[in-house]
């Protein structure tokens, strides 16, 4: 039935084990007891010092010292009605995060479909490329990938030229903001496709082949058994695929905050955790920063609610 | 006819894998090749795609390592090393630790507290910055690796949990039962058979602990301001702010630094991440 079949299955554990614990209830709260500390100090507390904030006036000269006074809502206000700088921010983050999962999910199956047509030496081959660009911290991917479409020297005006004859160096691939989020793009599809190429391919790989074969015999074809078949085996996967993607897309920074540094428009290219940054520790406005956190923090749980949901299901709990 | 047309799909497949490693793997190549290139043919119209013997050169290296820099390399090293084995070894105790208690325990409270961890992970820390930054700062930590190690422990405990409350579950605990009714103690039975069938989970997410703090980028910005401060991340951004034009070359050596040892630990533990995703949503 499922993959855990050669495991035990797990079964409500019997009656005195459930009495068993209750001689030293302590114990596991004793094993407990660091976690609780660590995750109380500097979760919960910084949570809850990031609301404090968002309803403080808290500039630089709070900073030094000068009293934070109580404003109510003034800083959600503020950033509520900023359509030029929040909402547009707010918006082109959610556009790109639309743009890349739907790209990354794409690519991911056409990968994972090629994986399972492809001989045994060739998807070798094709692995040993995926897990380089899995690997690659975000960092390195962001200078390589700056580097490629470097404005005088790198290898994508170099190439242009070659091909077209027209010259294509000093060309500024960054300063544009389209051509900025074609090359974020590229960098966070090209980092983000392997893990979804290979839990697909994992999920594929298990559809039993008596099933694939009694489609082909009926006259399915491809795109038929792609459909009907395939997709409907892994959809949990392609469920779970899609939240990770949209909460790990939302949060993207390092990509952001270091190809701005190459040679971006800031203004013009902020997506929402570069802009806490930048209003935050940028400009110094500290309680408007929190303000922002704060829904970002809301937005972020409720995206992964239902995969929250789901897996506690899928845990039994 | 049929053979003819299954020939030409291979072929076409065969290629379309070219195509895709090609992509996956140039930016990795370019990065390499760069690195190893003089300065004269790295920057300039005619580009060297290859370092062959005559033209490579260790001087990127040396530029980056001992170059002047606005941030110098070897505290950036020692910083590095220093927070991320600090997490390292703190997360998987304190972790390995709290999983005993979520697997091999029932009690009031249990669900709510495996429900709190999985939580916990969805929170940003890119929204906690602003926070994060005032009680660092309170508590006088900022461009500490104590102060960086606190808030990077808390970064990848939950996940840690998580991780390895998975690989406790996957040890029976009938194995514990039959040693203990040869006569085994609760806890001795526990060290002689469950702990050494852990011991590759314990390694996994110990590397994957390891390369999250390697790679963090926010926190240290936000942490770490001053140069002698920055971890490996930090000074390799330093890089890319000089007012003058970008040295490529060392950029890309810089990189390579910093990117073998994640990429290296990430080989040796992927397969065990992506079986996990898989065997927990796959309902066939």
């Amino acid at each position: 039935m499922s993959l855990l079949a050669d495991l035990p299955a797990p079964t409500a554990p019997p009656r005195q084990e459930i009495r068993q614990p209750s001689r030293k209830p302590f114990l596991p709260w004793l094993l407990l007891s660091a976690t609780m500390v660590i995750l109380g100090v500097l979760t919960g507390y910084p949570v809850l010092r990031l609301v404090v904030m968002s309803f403080q006036e808290y500039e630089r000269a709070q900073l030094m010292g000068l009293p934070a006074e109580w404003v109510g809502f003034d800083n959600y206000a503020t950033v509520l009605t900023d359509v030029e700088g929040f909402w547009a921010v707010l918006g082109r983050s959610f556009a790109l995060m639309v743009v890349l999962v739907v790209t990354t999910m794409v690519l991911g199956m056409l990968v994972a479909l090629l994986m399972i047509r492809i001989g045994k030496g060739m998807r070798l081959l094709v692995s040993v490329g995926l897990l380089l660009a899995w690997a690659m911290p975000s960092l390195a991917a962001t200078t390589v990938w700056g580097w490629v479409f470097d404005t005088q020297y790198g290898v994508v005006n170099n190439v242009l030229t070659a091909i077209t004859g027209d010259r294509w160096f000093g060309n500024s691939w960054l300063l544009n903001p389209w051509s900025f989020f074609l090359i974020l793009t590229c960098i966070i599809v090209w980092g983000a496709v392997p893990f979804v190429a290979f839990t697909l391919y994992a999920g594929l790989t298990q559809i039993p082949e008596e099933v694939m074969e009694a489609a082909q015999l009926d006259g399915a074809s491809a795109f038929q058994r792609f459909r009907l078949i395939q997709v409907p085996y892994v959809r949990s996967i392609i469920t779970v695929l899609v939240i990770l993607s949209m909460i790990w897309d939302l949060k993207v920074f390092t990509q952001v905050f270091v190809l701005q540094d190459i040679g971006g428009d800031r203004e013009l290219t902020n997506t929402i955790g570069v802009y806490i940054y930048q209003t935050g520790m940028a400009q110094g406005h500290y309680g408007l920063a929190s303000a922002i956190g704060v829904i970002f923090v809301v937005v972020m749980l409720a995206i992964s609610y239902p995969y929250v949901r789901r897996t506690l299901r899928e845990e039994e709990l | 006819m049929i053979k003819i047309r299954r020939r030409l799909a291979d072929t076409g497949f065969g290629v379309l894998a070219l195509i895709v490693f090609a992509f996956s793997a140039f930016p990795v190549y370019w990065m390499v090749s760069t690195s190893f290139l003089p300065n004269s043919r790295i920057r300039g119209e005619d580009l060297a795609f290859f370092p062959t013997p005559d033209l490579f050169t260790l001087d990127n290296y040396r530029a980056a390592m001992f170059g002047e820099a606005r941030a110098p390399f070897p505290p950036a090293v020692l910083n590095s090393i220093g927070v991320t084995f600090l997490t390292l070894v703190i997360a998987l105790v304190v972790g390995f630790v709290a999983s005993l208690a979520l697997t091999r325990f029932q009690f009031k409270g249990r669900r709510t507290f495996i429900v709190l961890i999985l939580v916990v992970q969805m929170i940003p820390g890119e929204a906690m910055i602003v926070s994060m930054f005032r009680i660092i700062d309170g508590w006088q930590l900022l461009n500490t690796i104590i102060g960086l190690t606190l808030v990077y422990t808390a970064g990848v405990l939950p996940f840690t949990i998580w991780t390895l409350r998975g690989f406790v579950n996957g040890v029976p605990k009938e194995l514990e039962e039959a040693a203990m009714i040869d006569g085994c103690s609760r806890a001795g039975a526990f060290w002689r058979v469950t702990f050494p069938l852990l011991a590759p989970g314990l390694v996994a997410t110990g590397v994957f602990a390891f390369i999250q703090a390697w790679n963090e980028f926010v926190t240290a910005l936000v942490i770490m301001q001053r140069p002698e401060a920055m971890t490996l991340p930090l000074w390799l951004r330093t890089f890319l702010q000089a007012t003058q034009a970008t040295n490529w070359g060392a950029v890309m050596a810089a990189s390579v630094l910093i990117a073998i040892p994640a990429v290296v630990f990430f080989l040796i533990v992927q397969g065990r991440m992506t079986g996990g995703l898989v065997s927990g949503a796959v309902k066939g």
